[in-house]
Parts: C-alpha cells; structure tokens; sequence
C-alpha cells in the first residue's frame, strides 16, 4: 500500500521478503508442482476420455480424489502454503474457508436433494 | 412508454417523466422537505465556508476515527429514513380495518416494508457496527489506523453509495416491493419488471463490496497490528467480537454477492437459475441468501455482545467474568452459525431429516448465548455497579434479548414453526432481538464511546429519556404483535378483516410513537450536549475510569492516536496500567508516520454508484462509460506512490504538551 | 497468564510504552490482506459450484455435458493455465534474484497463456452459442457459463493487473511495493488455478460422463 518510506528504507533492508516471512519457493520446487500438476491431470482426462474404469460412479470418485491432490499440491508447491506464513494465519483462513465452502456445498446439496424428493417425486427425473 | 422517441431511449434507457411521482402526494411532500433541508444545509455549508473543511478533513480521510464517525452519522441518517417507513407502516395497519384502505395504496405499502427491512439491516444496523468497530478496535489494540486506510475509506464510501441508491429510488421510480430478501420468482423479471428490483440489486451490491472490504481490513489489522504484549487472549472482548464477526464479514457477503448477482442475471439476461422454468430452482435462492442470511444476524450481534461487555466490565469495576469462556462462546457462535440457515424455511419441504438436523443446531446455538448472559450477570454479581447510561442499555438489553432468545428457540421447534412461519410471531421475534439486542448496544456504544470521540461526556437527561422512551416503545410495539402472531397474523398485510385484531394493532402503533419520542430524544440530546460541551468536557481522556487502551489516550485522540505505543501486560491493559503506577512519557517524541488523505477512495466509489444507476435505468452508455472509469480510476490509483507522510516531532510535542497541561488541571 | 505472573514477580513496574524508535511496515499486512480476499473469493466460487451441483443436471430438454463438451479442447485450456502457472513462478524467481529483464519476459510469457487460454474459452462459448446452447436456454447451460466465465473473468482482470505491473515494474523498478503487487498477483494468479481444477473437474469431466 505505503510506498515512501519503504523506498527510503532501501533495498537491503527489504529484500524479496516483505517482512511478510513466506518463501517463494525454488526453481525445484516449481518444476516439482509443474510436473505432478500434469501428471494429476493428465490421468483424470485419460480416464474419462477413454472410458478406463467402465463405471461412471467410479470414475467419478477416482477424478474427484485426483482433483482434491492437485489442488494440495498447487497449494503448496505454487502457493507455498505452510503453518508457519503470517503467524499460520493463512493456513487458519484457509482452513476455516474449507470448513464453510464445505458446509455451503454439502448443505446445499443436501437440502436441495430433500426439497426436490419431498416436493416433485414425480418431476425428479426432468 | 410509447410517446419516447429512440434517441431518449438510447439516451436515457427506460427512465421516462413518469418515473418521477409527482402524483404520490406522500412522496412529493418527503421530496419538497428533503429538497429543503438539502438546500438549507448546503446553503449553510457554503455560507460557513465549510465545503474545503468537510472535502480535506472528512471526506479524503483515511484517519479510522472519522471513517468510523462518518458511518455512525450515515447510520443515524438512514435510521430515520427506516423508521419512518415503520412509522407509515404501523399508521396503516393500525386503520386499515373493515373495508377501510388507509392511505397506502398496497404498491406503496409494499415498498416500504421492503425499504424498511432492507434500510434496517443494510444502512442503518450495518454502519452502525461498522462505525463502532472501525472506532474502537484500532484504538483498543493500540494501533495507529487500520491496516489499509485508503481501504477503509472507499469502503465507506461505497457504503454510502448504496445507501445513495436506495434513497434515490424515492424519487426516482420506485422501489422494490418483494419483502427485504427478494424471493423469487416474485423478484425476477416476470413479476417485478420494474426498476425497483434492480435499485434493490445494485444498491446492495455495491454496498456489499464495501462491507466485504472493511471486514477484510479489520481482520488485517487485528491480527497484524496489536500492541507488544497484546496476545490473543489479552484482546479485549469487543476486539475479540470484532474479529468473529468480521471474519463472518468476509466469509458470508461473498455468497450474498453471488447469489444477487445471479439473480441479477437472471433479470437482465434472461439466465435461469431462480426461474420456474426451464430447470431453474427458486428455492435455490432462498437456500443460499440464507447461508449468507444467518450469519448475518450474528454479524450485528456479535460486535454488540462486545460493546456490553465492556460496558458491563467497566460499569461494576471489575475484569469481564469468564473472559475465556465469552471468547470461546464467541468463536463457537462464530462456526455454528453457518450450521442453521435451514431454520429460516422449514416449511419449504426439506423434509424431517433436515428439518430435525438444523432444528437441533439452532437450539445449540443458543447455548453459548445463554452463556453470555451469565457472564454478565455475575460480572455484575458484587461489582461496584454505576447506573450510567450504558449500564441502564446494558440491563434492558438482558431482559429484552432473553425474552427474544426464547421466542427464538421457540421458532427452532420445526413443527411450531410451521405454525409460526412468517407471521407476526416472528416479527415480534426477529425485532425483540434486533432492537433488544443490536440497537440497545448500539446506544450503549454510543453513549460509553461519544466522551472518547468528541471529549465531552452526552447529557444524562435526555439520555435517559430516550432510554425509557425506547424500552418501553419497545414491549408496547411488539408485544402486541407476539399476541397477533399467535392468532395466525401473517407478516406484511396492508389491510385485515377481522376487527377484533384493531386493538392490538392501535396498541402497537403506540408503541411505535413511543419509540420515534425516544429517537427524538436521542437527536436532543446530540444537540444538547453539543450546546452543553463546555460542561459535560472530559478532560483527561478516561470518563468511565476504563479499563481498555482506547481510555489511555486524550478524548478526542489525536490523528496519530498514541505518541508511544502502548504495551499490553493485561487483559485489562489500561485498568492495569493505573493499578501498577504507568508514567506518561512527556520527552523523547518522534515524527508519526502516517497515511495521507486522498479523494481516490470516494471517486471509485461515486463512479461505481453511477454505473449502479445507469444499469438500473438501462442506460448502457453510461454504464459502459462508468465502469471503464471505475477501472481507469483504480488503475491510475496504482500509479500513485506517495501514499504517507510523517506527522513533525513538533506537531506531536506540542499535542502532547496540551495534553499534559489538560491532565494536570484535572 | 504466566508471564504476567512473572512480570508482576519481579516487583518492578513494567515498561508500558514503546518509547524507542519504531520500525514502520509499509504493507505489511498487505499479503495477508490478499489472502483474505481471495478466501473470500473462493466462496463466490463456492455458491457458484453448489448453483451447478444443484441445477447442473437440469437440462430442460435441452443439450447435457455429454452432447456439448469436448475434452480435447478442455485439456488444451488447461494445460495453457498451467504453463501460465509455472512461467509465473519463473517470474517471481526472477524476481527474487532481481533480475528485472528476465521477470518482464517471463511474464509477457505468461501473459501470452493466459490470452491463450482467454481465445480458447471464447471460442467455446461462441461454438456453444452458435449451436443453440445459450447461457437461457437451461439452468445447466446458465450454471455452467456463469460458473465458468466468472473464472474467465477472474483471468481476464488478472491479465489487466499483470499489464499494469509490468508497466510500473519498467517505470519504478522492483521496488518494495512493485514486489508486494507481484506476490499478491502471484497468488491471485495460482488461486485461479486451484479454482480451475474444480472446473474442469466437476463441469467438463464429471459433466460427460453419463
């Protein structure tokens, strides 16, 4: 945001690290995320597109845990989340966004699937 | 319609002479006497010589105190746009009986209770928090300004922006009439075609934008920005509460962005996601505005329960009972409430598996709140206990808020529910603790913080009739409607045919006039205290003998807030500074570094109001033209560098030496 | 609770003030700031998401994902996002290591990705038009373009901001503050691709199969 006094300040006494304290990864640690994003999506794109598993249900599950592995791993390779950024600060928001973007899903989902069994039976299958 | 050429419609969209209601004798009345009052005051503020003053040191600025004031004054601004839309609303149905009209054509009638709950919550309830939190929390954690001030006085002003729209839609066309959460299908675009709608949808987009922002900021600044010392269990219970509700901020307005947004698609281009056909699902709609819904109503709470218990602390002399467990209380209400928002339809036809789930989760909830009560009472429990104004609010609101906690827990039996849903019950229900709760705090703030902000103390007198006016307009008000709601009144009828029910209704139209005295008194006493400020000066900076850093500064504080930042060894870091002997440094000042005031914030944000208006009146020239400049203007904002400066060392020397001189005559 | 105990043990009476000179963290709060934000976007994606899991499978009639999605053009778009993902974590390791030159290239790189990836959506959205599946048509077709062209969208600001950087980097150099913007950039950058492995995901894989 404020610039002045950070340039007065100079260079060296910043450097990269904006008293912030997260890392922003390595040249390793890019190549690292890079090549198993690729893989953990490469693998769900061949699995549907050639129809592997036979089962569409299956399928699904398997796709759904690839999803969930990537984006660990973008976090951490790409985000560089860790416990340790801003006092785990980040890691706490992150978690409690989990929690509610979960809740938000699965509720309403949940509710919804209720609502229309119990309001339409007859319409469920549109 | 038919009589405008192309050309005005390219120029100016739908809006037509029409739109403006001149045969609403109502309306023009309201125009002619804001018109007045507008003309009165700018006039005023020309004549003084006021606009540079206003433009350099309120306006531009990004100083968290006057932010937080500028919000208070919009709240009570708002507030009596509000009432006076409940006013009308109890004048109605207090006459409309047994053939009898009244005077509110049901078009006007439904606009004003959509305008009255949408005013109430959004503009006045919302600032209000707001005003409070953006106040106190920098100073009670010992901090300079909030973490981006530039921020935080965008966010007001487009806060202001909406509220600029809702109140434009008086005037100008009309406004929505589909009760404050806008269900569909009733609110799209098959059944309410008009503008009103759309004022509704924009005026709370952009103010959304702002409240998400400020809550981000707040975060920001509680985390980053306490005092040394100052761990999370040392914050003080109203930064603690602060903090909860500013992370519901941020984590609930995005889902009420979105869902209006869809909603708003659906209107303009004809998308379906609410509608009843093609696949859409309105209940979906009513599903997500309340997962935004009910944490909402803790967003306003959550900051109040902190007001009180600072003032509870502070009244009876002693540290909060519990302090652990009210923040624990805190966090867990914090969670849960994201865990209930089915109990607001549970007549939709989820079904009894979910109906039972949320029903049960609402109950829960009302656990740690009923724990909170207890915290109070036994802080109070052989405390030395003032009866100030605060401390009065605090006591009404206890009773107030358990009668409405109640009532609440009532609603949360499913199968009553559908007894009780949406009748005059829940009304009852949902202002018991909303006016019990919020707004009894929100006074309570008031008249504990205003010594701080201003440096003179409120006159007592008309204070305290306001209190009673307000307290006892309160029960007559509503407790009628408790009664009506029992017998199977339904919420928002213009008119009713059994005339047995009048009385009641006559009863509750009293009550309201009561409270519209209280708010009368409560202007009074601004202006009384103002005319008395010689009188009711606080010299030392400390009214209440506080126990929280905010009280460790001069009333009003100066820009920079702390010549030295203060360190926390306690809970009650300031009670325990007295107890152990601090000593005001009095040398060894240095310059402050400081944010600089800019107009950028209030740009973006007017910008952003116009392209609202323009999209609400289908003129896309100008909406293209404002949103590109809303872009441009933030973009240029970017390239601006020099964004602080440092307050002299003289400057502060000389501040401080006031200071001292005001400490020793005291 | 213990260390007050012991500050009040030693008898003496505390320091209560910073009286020695303060250090002032311009932005330094900023990168958490952003983090805020963008967990608060995530939850625009997640009305988004549950919108299309509610009303995902109500083809009014109309086409489905099987009949209109074609995989192969989705898995170029993704790979374009993730080698957009990696050139700018070249970009910020330039940047690390200060050479401004070599940043400024690898983001034009980026850049020219994330317009790749921009042209391959548009020209899905107008095949799918063409043909008849509009945004009205179903609240399938309305839920899947609103989900995905809210992340469009989110990209094409994306693109925007990374010019103007790119502009202030080569007028100001990689000053403090132009290092901040590119960090928060950086994230506002990878969070998009967290929120595109949902999409392609749960909307176009999930969506064909039957």
């Amino acid at each position: 945001m404020s610039q002045n006094h950070a340039e007065a300040h100079g260079h060296d006494h910043h450097d990269g690290h904006d008293s912030h304290g997260a890392s922003h990864g390595s040249p390793r640690g890019y190549v690292t995320g890079f090549l198993l994003s690729v893989v953990l999506t490469g693998i769900p794109f061949w699995l549907v597109m050639n129809d592997v598993l036979g089962n569409s249900t299956l399928t699904a599950i398997v796709i759904m845990l690839f999803a969930a592995t990537q984006i660990v791993v973008h976090m951490v390779y790409f985000l560089h989340m860790n416990g340790r950024s801003e006092g785990g600060w980040t890691m706490m928001a992150l978690i409690f966004t989990i929690i509610i973007v979960a809740i938000a899903l699965a509720g309403s989902l949940w509710v919804m699937f209720h609502l229309n069994a119990n309001m339409m039976p007859d319409l469920h299958k549109m | 319609m038919t009589s405008y050429p192309d050309w005005w419609k390219l120029l100016f969209g739908r809006f037509t002479l029409e739109a403006i209601p001149y045969h609403e004798p109502i309306l023009i009345a309201t125009f002619a006497a804001v018109a007045l009052g507008g003309l009165v005051l700018v006039a005023l503020i020309t004549r003084f010589k006021l606009w540079g003053y206003l433009w350099h040191d309120w306006f531009t600025s990004v100083d968290h105190k006057k932010i937080g004031i500028m919000y208070m004054i919009l709240g009570v601004i708002m507030l009596l746009r509000g009432f006076a839309d409940a006013l009308m609303m109890r004048g109605q149905q207090a006459i409309a009986f047994a053939g009898n009209e009244g005077y509110l054509p049901p078009h006007h009638y439904d606009q004003i209770f959509t305008a009255h709950g949408v005013i109430m919550i959004f503009f006045v309830a919302m600032p209000f928090v707001t005003g409070l939190m953006n106040y106190v929390v920098p100073l009670q954690i010992g901090a300079r300004d909030v973490a981006f001030p530039f921020l935080n006085n965008f966010s007001f002003w487009m806060t202001v922006g909406g509220a600029v729209l809702i109140m434009a839609s008086l005037f100008i066309g009309e406004f929505a009439k589909v009760g404050w959460l806008a269900y569909p299908p009733l609110s799209g675009a098959a059944y309410s075609p008009g503008v009103g709608m759309d004022y509704y949808l924009w005026g709370l987009q952009i103010a959304g934008i702002g409240t998400t922002l400020s809550g981000v900021n707040l975060i920001a600044t509680i985390v980053k920005m306490r005092a040394p010392g100052m761990d999370l269990m040392k914050m003080p219970v109203f930064t603690w509460t602060s903090l909860c509700t500013n992370v519901l901020i941020v984590a609930t307005f995005p889902i009420l962005a979105a869902t209006l947004a869809l909603l708003t698609l659906d209107r303009y281009v004809g998308t379906n996601f609410f509608t009843n056909d093609l696949g859409g699902n309105p209940m979906m709609y009513v599903n997500l505005i309340w997962i935004w819904g009910h944490p909402e109503v803790y967003i306003l709470i959550l900051p109040i329960f902190g007001v009180y218990s600072e003032v509870a602390s502070t009244f009876c002399g002693k540290r909060l009972f519990g302090y652990a467990s009210m923040v624990y209380a805190t966090v867990v209400i914090t969670i849960l409430s994201y865990l209930v928002w089915l109990h607001h339809f549970f007549t939709m036809g989820s079904g009894a598996s979910v109906n039972s789930f949320f029903g049960i989760t609402t109950m829960i909830i009302s656990i740690p709140t009923g724990a909170k009560i207890f915290n109070w009472l036994f802080t109070m429990y052989r405390g030395r206990i003032r009866f100030e104004l605060p401390m009065m609010w605090l006591l009404a609101f206890m009773i107030t808020f358990v009668i409405g906690g109640m009532t609440g827990v009532m609603l949360a039996v499913p199968p009553a529910d559908f007894v009780l849903h949406n009748s005059l019950f829940l009304i009852a229900h949902f202002h018991n603790v909303i006016i019990g709760g919020v707004v009894f705090g929100v006074f309570a703030g008031i008249a504990y913080w205003f010594p701080k902000a201003f440096g003179f103390r409120l006159d007592p007198f008309w204070g305290h009739l306001s209190f009673w006016f307000w307290v006892i307009g309160f029960y007559v008000a509503f407790m009628p409607l408790y009664i009506l709601g029992l017998m199977g009144v339904t919420r928002r009828l213009s008119r009713f045919e059994d005339p047995s029910l009048q009385i009641w209704f006559v009863i509750a139209a009293f009550g309201a006039v009561l409270i519209a005295l209280g708010i009368l008194c409560f202007l009074i006493q601004i202006g009384v205290s103002i005319l008395r400020r010689e009188q009711l000066r606080d010299t030392t900076g400390d009214p209440w003998d506080g126990r929280t850093l905010e009280w460790s500064t001069s009333s009003p504080p100066p820009a920079y807030n702390f010549a030295f930042t203060p360190i926390a060894h306690d809970l009650d870091a300031w009670a325990d500074m007295k107890k152990r002997g601090y000593q005001r440094p009095l040398t060894g000042y240095r310059p402050i570094h400081m944010p600089r005031n800019t107009g950028a914030g209030l740009i973006i944000a007017g910008l952003a109001t116009i392209c609202g208006f323009a999209l609400i009146w289908y003129i896309w020239w100008l909406a293209a033209l404002a949103f590109v400049s809303v872009i441009a203007a933030v973009i240029i904002h970017t390239f601006n560098y020099d964004r602080d400066f440092h307050i002299p060392a003289e400057e502060v020397v000389q501040a401080e030496d006031a200071r001292t001189q005001l400490l020793g005559r005291a | 609770m213990m260390a007050k105990a012991t500050a009040q043990a030693a008898g003496t009476a505390p320091a209560f003030y910073v009286t020695e000179e303060e250090h002032a963290h311009p932005g330094g709060s900023t990168m958490l700031g952003f983090w805020l934000y963008l967990m608060s976007d995530c939850l625009v994606f997640a009305v988004l998401f549950a919108i299309y899991g509610v009303l995902g499978r109500n083809y009014a009639a109309g086409p489905s994902g099987a009949d209109l999605f074609d995989l192969r053009l989705v898995a170029v778009n993704t790979a374009m996002l993730l080698f957009s993902s990696i050139t700018y974590g070249f970009a910020m390791l330039a940047m690390d290591k200060g050479r401004q030159a070599a940043m400024q290239g690898w983001l034009v790189v980026t850049a020219l990705f994330g317009l790749a990836f921009l042209g391959i959506e548009l020209y899905e959205f107008a095949h799918l038009i063409h043909e008849g599946a509009t945004p009205m048509r179903s609240a399938f077709l309305s839920s899947f373009f609103v989900l995905v062209g809210t992340h469009g969208l989110h990209v094409t600001f994306g693109l925007i901001w990374l010019t103007v950087l790119m502009v202030q980097v080569s007028r100001r150099g990689l000053i403090p503050a132009n290092r901040r913007r590119l960090m928060c950039l950086s994230m506002f950058w990878h969070f998009l691709d967290v929120v595109w492995i949902g999409v392609f995901t749960f909307v176009y894989l999930m969506g064909v199969l039957k």
